[in-house]
């Protein structure tokens, strides 16, 4: 058979121009353009088949239809479930219906939300704390008794709390497409749904511990991990390992020495990346019981979005925020207890953690010209306050 | 306790499943739901698992669709369910009131059952009745046009019937 | 009388057994067709105009030519009985009291389509219902209609019952589909659609009963004699099911020509308003379509009489007008809460919801919420507009209609009826033992009525 030669489409999304293949979704082409433009995917998830269309976060507007048939659609459409059109033009972040449409659903997805992400594992890198903060309004309009569900281990490794899931279906369809057969399952329908094994059964599958890495909230986490620390006090580096049941590539979540957790390896859309051509899913066995160094080759620092709050107090380039405490308080100095820049060995500033070669250790920090440090900060605080005054 | 089907309802089930084109045997998942309703009163994790390994399914698919279907039991019921419809065009006609007549008379509350374990009142929605509401539905009946006399009725011959079956 | 096709024998004693149905002039139209060529049939029915019964209305000949038809793949007709729609019950009549007519529609459209398995799709609830259509299976299969190489034709067709088990989205085509795969009910994304992939991934096509029915006449008469009753593009006849506070509740065969006055008060139909009342408002297509006062339901905002078609019906589109939708015909009289009975529907909606997508699934609980609020005299007026703002949301961000459907109703008892609401906000313990004035939404009936 001759090989047929891929037809490409041109789209435009947010007056960006982009040609991709035909059969992309408009979700991936916006992908492919950047993240200014990429509608949020709560529940689409490329690796997974038959995902995506569920949470709605992802609607755009499609203001022309294609060349040939330019009329707009009638409604938003789901972006990671809709493909690319020939001359397509698409608003997304320019759509004052789409964001008006998101603000609903961020709306929608927290009126059942325990917003407890003080005691919750997964602050730092929850998918629905970034939704909110980017399209979320101030305050909730629900006035009523939240859904609520006890808190249930499933099996040695996974702790599933009901209460924080939006129902996206990914760990399912890990369970059907990773693993031998599945265990849990959507219970009842509405807003009464709920995974669950129904009988608390385990799940035990070697493969089972991918469902906390696609797990967008933190319904899904590691029980080896439970409380142990917060992501953005630990460092992240790939490391890999010999394992006969999956590629073995993972990133190491260190203090110092310590392992404090393992997950797989994240490309910028939060999804496990693709080594080798392929998904790397990583085993239970990497994932929940090589928890020391000396289990792993470290491969180098990983790669963390600069904005994301991992990476917070780990800039070089420092730029301390004013300091909006004083200004509420009519300027009187707020009674600090313990400031965190300045107490914490991990959190300090000015230790781009992701150039070291190798996990950090205590002895990073105090090598460092603390006094050098401190002045530099002070004046700059000084500045700051400078500039304030009238 | 082990659950097991008569053979007429095994030959029942085999029927359904050949019903539906080679392989697609969860076709009949439902089917065999009901008919395990119907001998068993409702539907526990015994019978559930039984129903999957009968239709070589794992239990949890089985749990996933006879909790989606609001008529399948998962807990014991009486020997009677009352399912008042309570939607708008019955609403219209009065069902509020027969709830509440139903519930004073045999002292339970919706959701609830007797302590004889006779009688269960449920509230469900439109059942297709609506123009000869307020209605409910008994077993395989609907029973319409109620007014609490027939309410009484309805009751008394629950009773006989249950007395003359024992 | 206008014109009876569907239920003109359905008075004849017996008329639910082979013999008298087929004494009756019943099974000819698979007769007919078995002679015909499937693309004359498809053409026929195109022709007739009929419109799908079910609620969207969309052309059936249409739906049918669209259905794909690869080499070696089977491919299925589903009727759907799963009436679930609060205030629809024309399908029942039909299954219940002339169960043949249904079979010979499946035996006749089964053809059409080249499906040699169809199945009827019948909401769980109708247990004797779905006994008496068994029963009727059985008789036409004895008789040869149905089996192996039916009438010597060499098109084998078998229809088999499906008994769903209590879940209104079932209705919906695709949730439909998953269920008679022995699923959950979720509605699926679409595209792609049935007619390309529906059960098992095979092309499929969908109908209401009362559609499925309507082919028999079709065939029988022809598409131009069918299409020549009615107007504009609401050609044939509608079963509209009536009932609310009416004095004939029931289900009425109507040639859409006739007005909506006409029918809420002619003795023919639905008799008038019980009790000597007066008419405040009406949801004249099932409980998803936009509720209407007396005034715009009796009249359209342009002041021409409102008739019981399609077009007429929709005329205004959502702000003055409300739809056909399934022909769920519900009546309330001046007694009624309109905040009371949108209630119970948005608890309806709330109880249906699937729960796969976000609005839907949130957004139907908190409906019922607010509207249990405002119902028990705890309401505030912010929260009317939140009730606005939240069905706004839902609405088309959905995957499944469904969303819509549960929208529609707050909006346009909201819209119509926005002083009740706030009545039950002023007034918190006199909204729980009485109900708002009146007068406001009947007066313009003493005009037309006069
Ligand atoms: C939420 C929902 C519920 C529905 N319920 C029914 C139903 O009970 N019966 C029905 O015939 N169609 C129902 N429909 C419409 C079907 O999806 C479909 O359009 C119809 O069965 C097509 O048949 P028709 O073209 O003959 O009308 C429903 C649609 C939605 C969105
Ligand atoms: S537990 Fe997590 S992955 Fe599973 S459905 Fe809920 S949010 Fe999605
Ligand atoms: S709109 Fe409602 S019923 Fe339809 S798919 Fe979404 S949650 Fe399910
Ligand atoms: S990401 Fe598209 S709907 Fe959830
Ligand atoms: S509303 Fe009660 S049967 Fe329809």
């Amino acid at each position: 058979m001759p090989e047929e030669q891929e037809q490409l489409f041109t789209i435009t999304i947010d007056g960006v121009t982009i040609e991709v293949p035909k059969g992309t979704t408009i979700l991936n082409a916006a992908r492919q353009i950047g993240p200014s433009v990429a509608p949020p995917a709560m529940c689409y998830y490329s690796k997974l088949e038959g995902s995506g269309g569920k949470c709605r976060t992802c609607l755009v507007e499609v203001a022309a239809g294609s060349t040939k048939d330019p009329r707009p659609m009638p409604k938003l459409v789901a972006s990671c479930r809709t493909e690319v059109m020939d001359g397509m033009i698409v608003k997304n972040v320019t759509s004052e219906k789409a964001i008006d449409a998101r603000h609903g659903i961020v709306e929608y997805l927290l009126i059942n939300h325990p917003l407890d992400c003080p005691i919750c594992d997964q602050a730092g890198e929850c998918y629905l704390q970034d939704l909110s903060y980017n399209n979320g309004e101030v305050g909730t309009r629900y006035e009523f008794k939240r859904r609520t569900f006890v808190r249930e281990d499933i099996g040695p490794y996974i702790q599933l709390h009901m209460t924080r899931c939006i129902l996206c279906y990914r760990c399912l369809m890990v369970a059907d497409q990773l693993t031998d057969s599945r265990t849990q399952g959507i219970l009842l329908r509405g807003d009464a749904s709920e995974i669950s094994t129904y009988i608390s059964k385990a799940i035990d599958n070697d493969f089972s511990g991918n469902m906390i890495d696609v797990c967008p909230v933190g319904a899904l986490t590691d029980r080896t991990y439970r409380f142990k620390n917060r992501v953005w006090f630990l460092k992240p580096v790939d490391a890999h390992r010999d394992c006969d049941k999956c590629c073995g590539k993972v990133t190491l979540w260190n203090r110092g020495e310590e392992v404090f957790r393992v997950t797989s390896r994240k490309d910028p859309w939060g999804e496990v990346q693709i080594i080798d051509g392929k998904a790397a899913w990583i085993c239970n066995t990497c994932r929940f019981e090589k928890k020391k160094t000396d289990d792993w080759i470290i491969d180098g620092p990983t790669k963390i979005d600069r904005h994301s709050v991992i990476s917070t107090n780990h800039y070089v380039e420092k730029v301390i925020p004013p300091d909006p405490l004083k200004e509420v308080l009519f300027g009187r100095e707020p009674l600090l207890l313990m400031d965190i820049q300045e107490t914490s060995e991990v959190n300090s500033q000015d230790i781009d953690l992701s150039i070291l070669p190798g996990p950090a250790t205590s002895t990073t920090f105090i090598e460092r010209d603390e006094q050098k440090e401190i002045e530099e900060a002070d004046a700059e605080r000084l500045a700051i306050n400078d500039h304030k005054k009238p | 306790m082990s659950v097991q089907f008569s053979p007429e309802k095994l030959d029942k089930i085999n029927e359904l499943i050949s019903h539906y084109p080679e392989g697609k045997h969860k076709s009949a998942l439902i089917g065999v739901l009901h008919i395990a309703e119907e001998e068993f009163g409702w539907l526990s994790v015994n019978t559930m698992d039984y129903v999957a390994s009968l239709l070589k399914l794992q239990p949890i698919e089985v749990y996933e669709v006879a909790s989606f279907y609001s008529m399948f039991n998962l807990k014991p019921v009486g020997k009677y369910v009352f399912e008042v419809c309570q939607t708008g065009p019955c609403m219209l006609k009065g069902s509020d009131q027969i709830i509440d007549y139903i519930k004073q008379k045999l002292n339970i509350g919706v959701g609830e059952t007797t302590e004889d374990g006779m009688f269960t009142l449920k509230t469900v929605e439109c059942l297709g009745a609506c123009g000869y509401a307020p209605m409910m539905q008994m077993g395989k009946f609907y029973k319409e046009h109620l007014t609490p006399e027939r309410v009484d009725q309805i009751i008394e011959e629950c009773r006989n019937n249950s007395a003359r079956n024992n | 009388m206008s014109k009876k096709l569907l239920l003109d024998k359905i008075n004849v004693p017996g008329i639910k057994t082979f013999e008298v149905y087929r004494r009756e002039g019943g099974y000819q139209s698979v007769e007919k067709a078995l002679k015909m060529q499937t693309g004359d049939i498809v053409e026929e029915v195109k022709k007739s105009g009929l419109r799908g019964r079910g609620g969207a209305g969309f052309p059936t000949g249409l739906k049918w030519s669209f259905l794909a038809k690869p080499e070696g793949v089977a491919r299925y007709l589903v009727c759907n009985a799963d009436e679930s729609e609060p205030g629809t019950f024309k399908d029942r009549y039909l299954m219940e009291f002339i169960p043949h007519l249904l079979i010979e529609g499946m035996i006749t459209s089964s053809f059409a389509l080249g499906s040699n398995v169809s199945y009827i799709y019948i909401r769980g609830e109708y247990d004797w219902v779905a006994d008496i259509l068994q029963a009727a299976l059985d008789e036409a299969k004895q008789n040869g209609f149905l089996g192996k190489n039916i009438l010597g034709s060499g098109f084998d067709c078998e229809v088999y019952l499906y008994r769903g088990a209590g879940a209104y989205i079932c209705g919906e085509e695709t949730a439909l589909l998953e269920s008679l795969e022995g699923k959950r009910g979720l509605p699926r994304i679409k595209p792609p659609f049935p007619a390309v992939k529906g059960v098992w991934g095979c092309p499929t096509v969908v109908n209401n009963v009362e559609t499925i029915c309507a082919v028999v006449p079709i065939i029988n008469e022809g598409g131009d004699a069918y299409a020549k009753i009615g107007v504009g593009k609401s050609t044939g006849t509608k079963l509209i099911s009536a009932c609310g506070n009416i004095n004939k509740p029931g289900v009425y065969e109507i040639d859409m020509t006739i007005s909506v006055e006409e029918f809420i008060y002619s003795d023919e139909y639905c008799g008038g308003i019980a009790n000597g009342k007066r008419l405040k408002a009406c949801i004249p297509g099932g409980s998803s379509v936009p509720i209407l006062p007396a005034n715009l339901l009796l009249k359209t905002a342009k002041g021409e009489p409102r008739l019981m078609n399609y077009e007429s019906l929709a005329d205004g589109g959502f702000i003055t007008g409300s739809s056909m939708g399934s022909g769920g015909f519900i009546v309330l009289d001046e007694d009624q809460c309109v905040v009371r009975h949108t209630y119970t529907i948005s608890r309806f909606y709330h109880h249906e919801s699937c729960g796969q997508c976000s609005p839907c699934r949130e957004g139907t609980g908190w409906l019922e919420k607010i509207f249990k609020k405002i119902e028990t005299g705890k309401g505030e007026m912010k929260d009317i507009d939140l009730l606005w703002d939240v069905q706004r949301r839902i609405e088309g961000n959905t995957i499944c209609p469904f969303g819509d459907a549960a929208a529609w109703p707050v909006a346009a008892a909201i819209r119509h009826f926005r002083d009740e609401f706030e009545w039950h906000v002023l007034n918190p313990e006199e909204c729980l033992v009485r109900n708002f004035g009146l007068a406001h939404y009947a007066d313009a009936l003493e005009a037309v009525t006069s």
